[in-house]
Order: structure tokens, then sequence, then C-alpha cells
């Protein structure tokens, strides 16, 4: 913490000289990052570059060696665990699509819903006109109206990314970060997921990894390289997969 | 408030369950009371007994089953709240004695004035009250499964790590109830009762009475597992179960979940060894060995996990199983048959015998529905997922 | 049995040589008088008459007294005539010698009290001082250092003079300082000099007899004794600290050998198998079987069973093992908490298995003679059985260490552990190598059942007795590290028996349970635990 301290960061995330090391190894070294209120991100980078870590460190599961992760601007993540940093209005989606599978489309949006999450809240729920609208508008935003009633396990695989996408929505965060959203996608899956995603940027701030270039950019943002756990190169997709370094890493030297 | 829970928590196989069980509570103890003794449909009293203990062996497996098939913590030390909950009501029973025992001492229980001691221990007042006693079958498992459990799920021990170290905590209360110095009857346990609230243990209508309040008993923690598992409560606990860290990641604080369900279903263990120990006449630290636990984990298995009736009906076939075979010649079969139970259901039979059935059944339901009504099936709004599927 | 008979009475014989040569009183001709007093039936008649015996150097005073000893003197109150049962039964007159057809009708055993039997003691240890055999003498000379009996002193003196066998020469030394000490005539130096010779023994014999002589000593000679009290003391505690660490070695080893193949199949296979002590019990059983087939048909080659059982019993149990993988546990990976419930089935199914072939009581599993016995070592004693353990467990250790890591085997499981689809996508047939791991697992286990077999009951409960403790073990070292594994049986041993003396065995035992669940509540993943991503795998 040095210049930037006191709120002269307008980001709503902000990484500064982030360290953490796996039994000598380096996962991320010296990463520093900052993510404008409403911007969406691309972050690509070669197998090994840091960027699950990085998530692991912003959503609290990986507690960084050194270095700063503010959110907000005021917020320092480092001190906080999973469960706080979600209520604060960080959501994540996973690499692997992470669903209830035993429970239906519906439900999992529900369990999604940003309401009450104590234990006695939960026991005493009652279902209001509210939250099963916002689920209906979900439902719809994901393409998955007519599956509502589907257990989660029994969608295909696009489905469930979508579902998780939606599980991001009905979570209603101010920062959502989307880990490989179109793994295993076909082409116009793919290309839909962009759309949704765009949808989504114009009232909430995203990250996304990804190693789908095409993807990368149809979404037409900013790109971070990330390399060795560190940020290699960052500008438009045309900047930085013309800068050497990147091309380097990316082909071997 | 408690309407709709009521209305939301008794589907058509509950409520059947529950009038079951209610009968069966009703009927077995008039049965033997009222019927002339030899009559072809009257109950013997010690048939009364051993259904009975199969009664409070069914509250024990809905407890484990709340927290292993709908939270996915498989506990191996479900005997220990069980045998303290016993151990609770055995020293109220034996408080009772009063000056009746061997040795006539008015306070102190036998096995005390044959230690030599001159005085009941601390931990032994109170328990001549009956209300007190019957707080402590509550209050001390749930205790126990608080303390371990908001020390365990803090630290995020999840998984075999839980298992082996409820057993290990089942395991240490073992040789912790052994020694006599521990002032709970060491070895022999607590024995001997003669009273309960005044009436005699031995008497047919104590035993009939216990065993109808062991049926009521059984029908409270079933409606309470099944408040909690149709609620969103419910659902949050499945989620756990299937995804724990994404669950953490909407923002649901899982160990306070987890807490709150190891709590409840010690204290449901606790009052099923309450109810157990009048009944069977006696207590003592075998209760506590680790066999027993994971005994009682396979009647689930059996029953069907995820599945609060299989449950219950697991405890009571394998148990009667139990007794049929260890009582006839097969007796020195039985390990090997409940050996060859565990690997078999966990091989073969992965959701049970409910879980099964219900594979099977519920297809074809879904298939009558939709062709009846195609909208109107979903008008609720919350569907009834099977967590066993 | 002659032989031993004549060197006793050489042993006699030189003994009256000596005492006379001392010129002990002039008792010898009254020696039957003397033997007389032990018909009278008073204890203070008795006192005399074994002193009187003891030093008259008659070559009946050894047979007499020790035959006192064991309640074989008897007397007739009326003749005063005494009389010895010998151990063949026969009957000798104790005054003369001379055999006896059988006891008079009103003959009765000497009796003897708890004073009496300490002068018998001390009378016999002086007797047998002199014997030629360096080993008895040494016993003798420690025997008067107990008893500090004055009239020992001369002839512990003579026998220091002559004596050239180190170790009786040391300790008729500290006799001598033991009798000094006590001597109230002795000079101020010379029993100075007696406490630094006991202080250098150093034991709680040494210990007692500094402490029973504390009082109405000279003030010089008191200031000495409290110092080397104090010095003892803090000698002593470093060597009971010394015990109990070779106590808690001894445990260790015996948890690391039961726990070594659980680290194996749990931290590599990440499978908890809830029959590992059953594989145990099999090892175990398989030595009971090798020892009776060497009983009846070899027996020569008693003292090799355990070498044969050995690589047998890996056999057996590594057999059952592979047997066990193949048609359960692997359809069931994935799934531990049903693999711990079906292995927990087949333990039930083993155990009833072996009760009912070999039935429920224990069997007997000898001890080959390099196992049996022990040593010395300073103030400890170690037994062979628990040193073999012990050097035993860390071969086991060493060779399993070299195999993961030199052989090709080895090489293959290390690559299923840390990332198992990456490992198939290599071509490694992981479900070969599935197979093997839970064989050699399962056959350490059965290894180890050999060594615990030669100090523990064989009987089918045995593997259930280690599983809990097993597994607090690899719990505790962490998975999927085998040192872990080591450094956590030798904590959990060497805690365990320090914790013994303090809190007793079983609230030791208690207290070592809830500390390890207290502990993997602050490190979930035990003490050398893998870290990052591979943790979640």
């Amino acid at each position: 913490m040095n210049v930037m301290d006191t709120r002269a960061t307008s980001a709503m995330l902000y990484l500064d000289g982030v360290h953490v090391s796996f039994d000598g190894f380096h996962a991320i070294n010296n990463l520093s990052l900052a993510l404008e209120p409403g911007e969406m991100r691309a972050i690509i980078g070669p197998n090994g570059a840091g960027k699950t870590t990085m998530m692991d460190i912003i959503t609290g599961k990986t507690k960084p060696d050194e270095g700063t992760v503010l959110f907000d601007g005021v917020t320092d993540l480092t001190r906080l665990d999973e469960t706080r940093i979600a209520e604060l209005g960080i959501g994540r989606k996973f690499q692997k699509p992470t669903v209830f599978e035993s429970q239906t489309v519906q439900d999992n949006l529900l369990l999604a819903l940003n309401v009450d999450h104590s234990v006695r809240g939960t026991l005493f729920w009652r279902e209001s006109k509210a939250e099963t609208e916002r689920i209906q508008k979900v439902l719809e935003t994901i393409r998955l109206t007519d599956a509502r009633n589907r257990l989660a396990g029994s969608l295909s695989h696009g489905q469930k990314q979508w579902l998780e996408i939606g599980m991001l929505l009905a979570q209603d965060p101010k920062l959502l970060l989307v880990d490989e959203p179109v793994a295993g996608m076909t082409d116009v899956e793919t290309h839909q997921t962009a759309e949704l995603l765009k949808a989504i940027n114009r009232d909430h701030t995203i990250m996304v990894v990804e190693h789908d270039m095409t993807f990368v950019r149809e979404l037409g943002v900013k790109v971070t390289c990330l390399h060795e756990g560190t940020v290699l190169a960052e500008g438009s997709i045309d900047q930085v997969s013309s800068n050497e370094r990147v091309v380097e890493v990316y082909l071997g030297r | 408030m408690s309407a709709h829970i009521l209305t939301r928590s008794l589907d058509r196989a509950a409520t059947a369950f529950v009038l079951i069980v209610a009968a069966v509570g009703i009927l077995i103890p008039l049965s033997n009371l009222l019927l002339p003794q030899g009559s072809f449909l009257q109950v013997p009293t010690y048939l009364v007994a051993l259904w009975g203990k199969y009664v409070c062996y069914a509250i024990l497996a809905l407890s484990i089953d709340l927290i292993w098939g709908y939270c996915g913590i498989l506990s191996l030390g479900h005997g220990a709240f069980f045998a303290l909950g016993g151990y609770a009501m055995g020293m109220y029973l034996m408080r009772q004695i009063g000056s009746r025992g061997v040795y006539g001492n008015p306070i102190l229980p036998d096995f005390m004035v044959f230690l030599n001691w001159d005085k009941l221990p601390w931990y032994w007042y109170g328990f001549d009250m009956f209300w007190f006693a019957a707080l402590m079958v509550l209050l001390v498992p749930g205790l126990l499964a608080f303390c371990f459990g908001w020390l365990a799920f803090r630290s995020r021990v999840t998984g075999v790590y839980l298992s082996i170290i409820t057993q290990a905590m089942t395991y240490a209360l073992l040789l912790a109830f052994f020694r006599n110095d521990f002032g709970f009857g060491g070895n022999n346990g607590l024995t001997d009762f003669k009273d309960i609230l005044g009436f005699n243990v031995q008497a047919d209508g104590t035993r009939a009475a216990l065993f109808a309040l062991s049926c009521l008993a059984l029908i409270t923690g079933f409606l309470i597992c099944r408040a909690i598992v149709t609620s969103k409560l419910g659902k949050v606990l499945i989620a756990v179960r299937d995804a724990e860290s994404r669950t953490r990641f909407l923002g649901y604080r899982v160990e306070s979940y987890k807490l709150f369900v190891f709590t409840l279903s010690a204290c449901m263990a606790g009052v099923a060894g309450a109810l157990y120990v009048p009944q069977v006449g006696i207590i003592n630290p075998s209760e506590f060995a680790p066999g027993n636990s994971i005994e009682a984990v396979i009647w689930v298995a059996v029953g069907g996990r995820g599945t609060l009736v299989g449950a219950a009906l697991g405890a009571v076939v394998v148990n009667y199983a139990k007794t049929f075979f260890t009582s006839g010649p097969l007796a020195p079969y039985w390990l090997f048959m409940l050996g060859a139970l565990f690997i078999l259901v966990t091989l073969l039979l992965p959701k049970g015998i409910v879980g099964t059935f219900n594979a099977w059944w519920e297809p074809w339901k879904a298939q009558r529905v939709s062709a009846s009504t195609a909208s109107a099936a979903r008008e609720d709004g919350i569907s009834e997922p099977n967590p066993a599927e | 049995m002659s032989g031993h008979f004549l060197d006793r009475f050489r042993a006699l014989f030189l003994s009256v040589v000596l005492i006379a040569s001392f010129a002990l009183p002039a008792f010898a001709g009254t020696f039957e008088d003397a033997v007389a007093k032990f018909a009278n039936d008073e204890f203070s008649d008795t006192e005399a008459a074994i002193e009187a015996v003891a030093s008259s150097g008659n070559p009946l005073a050894f047979p007499i007294i020790s035959a006192l000893q064991e309640e074989r003197l008897s007397a007739d109150p009326e003749s005063k005539k005494v009389f010895i049962t010998q151990a063949d039964g026969k009957i000798i007159d104790a005054a003369t010698g001379a055999a006896v057809d059988k006891l008079p009708d009103n003959a009765a055993p000497v009796r003897l009290n708890n004073r009496l039997r300490r002068t018998v003691e001390a009378a016999l240890g002086s007797l047998t001082l002199l014997s030629p055999d360096p080993a008895k003498r040494v016993a003798a000379a420690q025997s008067v250092f107990k008893s500090h009996d004055e009239n020992s002193l001369s002839v512990v003196e003579g026998a220091l003079a002559k004596e050239t066998d180190r170790a009786a020469k040391q300790a008729f030394t500290e006799a001598r300082a033991a009798i000094i000490l006590f001597k109230s005539d002795a000079s101020d130096n010379d029993k100075l000099d007696a406490v630094s010779v006991i202080k250098s023994h150093g034991d709680q014999e040494a210990l007692a007899l500094l402490t029973s002589a504390g009082p109405d000593q000279p003030p010089l000679v008191a200031q000495a004794i409290t110092g080397a009290i104090a010095s003892i003391q803090s000698n002593l505690a470093m060597w009971s600290a010394v015990q109990n660490a070779w106590y808690g070695l001894s445990l260790g080893s015996v948890l690391l050998l039961a726990a070594i193949g659980l680290a194996i199949t749990f931290g590599v296979m990440g499978v908890i198998n809830m029959a590992h002590g059953e594989m145990v019990m099999l090892g175990a059983y398989t030595t009971f079987v090798v020892q009776e087939v060497i009983r009846s048909r070899y027996p020569g080659l008693f003292d090799y069973s355990l070498l044969i059982a050995v690589p047998l019993a890996f056999l057996v149990a590594g057999g059952i093992g592979v047997l066990i993988e193949r048609s359960i546990i692997r359809f069931l990976y994935g799934r531990p908490l049903e693999t711990l419930l079906a292995t927990w089935g087949l333990s039930l199914v083993l155990q009833q298995a072996v009760r009912t072939v070999f039935g429920p009581t224990n069997r007997e599993v000898g001890n080959p003679s390099w196992m049996s016995g022990a040593f010395e070592l300073g103030q400890i004693t170690i037994t062979y059985n628990r040193l073999w353990i012990l050097c035993f467990t860390l071969a086991v250790f060493a060779i399993l260490l070299a195999m993961l890591r030199y052989t090709a085997l080895g090489l293959e499981m290390r690559a299923v552990t840390q990332n198992r689809r990456m490992a198939a996508s290599m071509g490694i047939a992981t479900s070969r190598v599935d197979a093997l791991t839970f064989g050699l697992g399962s056959g350490i286990a059965g290894i180890a059942g050999v060594a615990l077999s030669q100090i523990d009951n064989v009987s089918p409960n045995l593997g259930q007795s280690y599983i809990i403790d097993s597994f607090m073990v690899v719990v505790f070292g962490g998975v999927g590290n085998l040192w872990g594994t080591l450094v956590g049986a030798f904590t959990l041993g060497i805690a365990n028996k320090f914790l013994e003396p303090v809190a007793g065995a079983v609230l030791g035992k208690i207290a070592i349970l809830v500390l390890i669940i207290l502990f993997i509540q602050k490190r979930p993943r035990g003490l050398f635990a893998l870290k990052g991503r591979a943790v979640e795998a």
C-alpha cells in the first residue's frame, strides 16, 4: 500500500504486488491489475500462468503471501473468507461447470438468489412473488425456461455453463469472475455466450478467463495476458496478440 | 408459519409413514394390555420391548440420515450421542432406585458404595429430577456435538477425515466410560433400574407406554426432519452435500448449516438413547464401541440414504434380521451376513431399498401425471426433487 | 545336575577356608549348639542361630541358611534336632549332615518374620561373596550393598583385596562403602569416600541407601549425602526420561509398522481401508501357522520361523489385498465414504472367518531365542524383541522409501498419486498400479502382523486394536507423505509414553486422541501436508 491508498483508486478490483507460492513454486509473482467499474476484462495466458490461482485469491479461497487486494476501493479481500466475499458482491463461475446436479434448474437459481442466507432465514423461507419473477427473468436470459424443472445433472454441458452464469445473475454481484465459460461449447453456443456476457456487462463488472481467442476477440474488450503469475501484456486483443513476448510464451521459444 | 411447514412436509409417502407409525404405536400397546394373555392377536411384553428397541434405533437412523443423506456428513460417532442420552436417562433411573439397592444407600448408587465413595460426584447432582435428566438428554449430546462440530466444521475438516475423528471421539469416550473412577459404573454401566416417574420399569403398562412414547418420538423426529429437508434449508444442505465450495461462493456460511444439523441430529440421537435405556434395562460403555456407530450407518444405507422413511425402515429391517439370525442356529454366521450386507449394499444397492424403489416408481408416476395434466402439475412452484437420485 | 552340586560344594569349601583365615570368633566347636537354637521357636534365638551358623565356616552353613530361606528347614522342639529337607526330598540332620529316614512327627518348619528374612538374605549374601563364579560374587556383593550388614565388612574387605574381576571389584567397593556409611564408628573421611562411591553407583537403591543413612550422621557427611541425593535424583530423572523415550520409540515403531501400509493405501490411493487391521491380523496368523508347521515337522528351524513368516505373510496379506481391490474397491473409487463402509464390512467377514477357522481365543506364537531376553543399558532395560521390532520397522520403512524412489512401480505410484489423469494419459495402466499399490499396502500390513505377533495376543481382534491408532498416525502425519507417517508415529508413541506416568495409561490415550482431534482442527491436512492445487484433486 503506497501512493494508491485512501480510495485513490476508483477501481472495482485492485490487485497490487501479490505473491503466492506453494512449496517453493511461485504461482503468483508480483501481480498487479486494476478493473474499473463497469468494465469487462478478458484474461488470457498459457496453462499454469496463475489465472485460476488469481481467482482463488480474489474469492478468498487462497490467502496471498503478500500484496494488496482491494474491492470497491476500500475492502481488503485478503482478510475475508469466501462466504463474506460472496456476500460483498463477488460471484464466481468455476472452470469446470459446477451446479447442484441433484436439484432442479429452478432450485439452483433459487439457491443463488441474493437473499437472506442465514440458517434461520432458509428454514422459515417462503417463496415470494418477487423471487419467482427474478427466477423467471434469469431463466429467460439463459434460455432454460423449458428446462426449469429438470434436474441440473441432466443438462448438456453447454446448458450447465449457462445455468452457472444464470446463478451468477441471480446472485446479482457487483463483480463477476467467469472462468472459461465456453470450454466444450459448440461455435453457436460460444457466440451466444459472448452475446450473453456482453448483455450482462451492461450493468455488471466482469472478469473473464478464457483460452478461446475467437471468443475473446468477439468480446472485443481489453485483454490482460498472464504468464508465470505476472502480467505480461495488456491492451486490445490485437495489441496483445502481436506482442512479441506473448507470441513467444504461447508458441514456445 | 407452522401450518405451511406442515403441509409442505407431508406429502403422500410421509403421511403414510406417520399414520403407520402412529397405528403401530397405538395398536401394539393396546393389544398387549387389553387382549387376554396367550390370545392369537396379543403381542407379548417381550416383543413390545424388542420392537421398542427397534423404534429407538429408527430414531437414531433418522438422525444419521439427516446429516449423511442430506448434508454429506458421515459421522462414525453417532453411537456416542445415543449412548450419552442413554447415560443421562440411566443416571435418572439410578437415582430413582434410592435405598432399594443392594447396599441400601439412599443417595449413592451401588457401584459408588462398592468403590467406597462417600459422596455423590457433582455431575450426578440434579439427576434425581426427571425434568433435569430430560434436559440433559438433549443438552449433553447437543453440547458435545456443538463443540466438536464448531471446531471441525470451522477448520473445514470434511469427508473421511471427519468420519475418522468422529470415530476417534467415540473411541475416546469408550475408554473413558470403561474407567471406574469416571463415575458412571465403569465396565458394568448402569442397570438394575426400578422406577421411571414412579412406575415400575418392568411392568407391562410402563413398557407399553414407553413403546407408544418411542413411536411418538419417531413421528416427531420424522416431522422435524421432513420440515427441514423440504424447506429451503434442505435445499442448501443438499447443495452443501453435492458442491460444498460452490455453496460457499454463493454466500452461504456452510459451517453454520453443518453445525445446525449436526447438533440437532446429536440431540435426536440422545433422545433415542434415552428411550432405549429404560426399555432394555441397561446402559454400558459398549454402546460407545465404534462398531455400533458404523452399524447404525449401514441401517441407513440399506434403507436408502437421503430418504427419511428408508432410514427408519433400514433400522428396523436390519435389526429384525439381526434378532432373527443371532437367536437361531445361524448365529455364528451373522457377522458374515452383516459384513456381506455392508459390501453388497454399497456395491449393488447404493440407493438403498427406498431409493431404488423411488428410482423405478418416480418416472412411471411422472409419466402418468404429465399425461393427465400437463401444465397444472407444477402449480405449486416448488418441485420435490428426490435427493436420492 | 551333579556338576552344579559339586560347584556349590567347592564354593562352600573355599568359603570355609577363607572365613577361617579371617579368624572369626571361635564358635566352631559350638556349631551344633548354634544349630540347635533353631529348634527354640523364638525369633531372637533364630536370629542368633543364623548369625552363628553363617559365621561358623561349617560346610553345612550354606545348605542350612538356604533351606531356612526356602522353608525347608524343620526342627523338633523336644529333641532340639534340626532337619533339612533337600530339593530331592531326602532329609538330613542339619547339625551333622547324616541322612535321616523321615521327619519326626512333631517336627515343624522354622518360622521367619520379615526382619529375619532380611537377616537370612544378608547371611546368604556373605556366604556367596566367596563364590568362584564372578557373577554370583557380584550378586552377593549387591545384596550386601542393600543390607549393609556390618558383620559382612571383614568378608567384603577380604574378598575385595583378592578380587581380580572388574565388575566384582566394583561391586565389592560399593558394598564396602554401603557398610561404612552405616557403621557408626567409621571416620568422617571414610564416610565421605563412601558417599562418593555410592553416588557414582547412582540408581534407585543408592538413593534409598543414602536417604535412609541421612539421619544421625556427622554434619559434614550429612551435607555430602544431601548433595549426593540431589545428584542421583537428577541423574535418575534423566534416565527415566531416557526410559520413557525408549518406550515411546518402541510404541512408535509398532504404530509406524501398523500405519505404514495404511499410509500407502490411504495416502497414495485415497482409499480408506477399514480392513487394514485385519491384514495385520492375517500376517500374525500366518506366523502362527508357520510356527505350527515348524513345531510339528522341523523343530530345528524354530529360530528361523519369523524369517520364513515375513515373506509368506507379505504374500498372503498382499494377495488378499489385490483380490479385495479387484473385487470390491475398484468399483468404489471416488466414493471414499462408501469404500469405508464396504471395507468395514470386509473386516467383519475376515474376523469372523479367522474366528471360524482358528477359534475365538488367543493363539500361542513363540519368540525365537534371539527375540527373547533383555540387556541393561545404563539404568534402563531393553528387551530384544522390542529392539528387533524397532530395527525391523526402520528397515521396512527404508526399503519402502527406496522402492518408491528407485523402482518402476514406485515411479508409477508417485505419478498416479500426483495426477491420476495425467498418469493415465502418459500410458500408465492406472488400474494395474492401483491393484499393486493396494497389494503392497496390505502386504506391509501382513509383515507388521509378523512383528506384532511377538508382542501382542494373536486373536481375531488383533487388527481392531490398531486400526484407530493407525488412522490417527496417518492423519496426524499428513496424507501422501511417508516421512509424515514416520514422524507422526514416533511423535504419538513418545507423547503417549510421556503422558502415561502423569495421567495413567487410559487417560493418557484419551488425552492423545483429544489432542489429535484438536490438532486436525488446526491443520486439517496433517503435519506434512501437500499444498496448492494438488490438494483439491
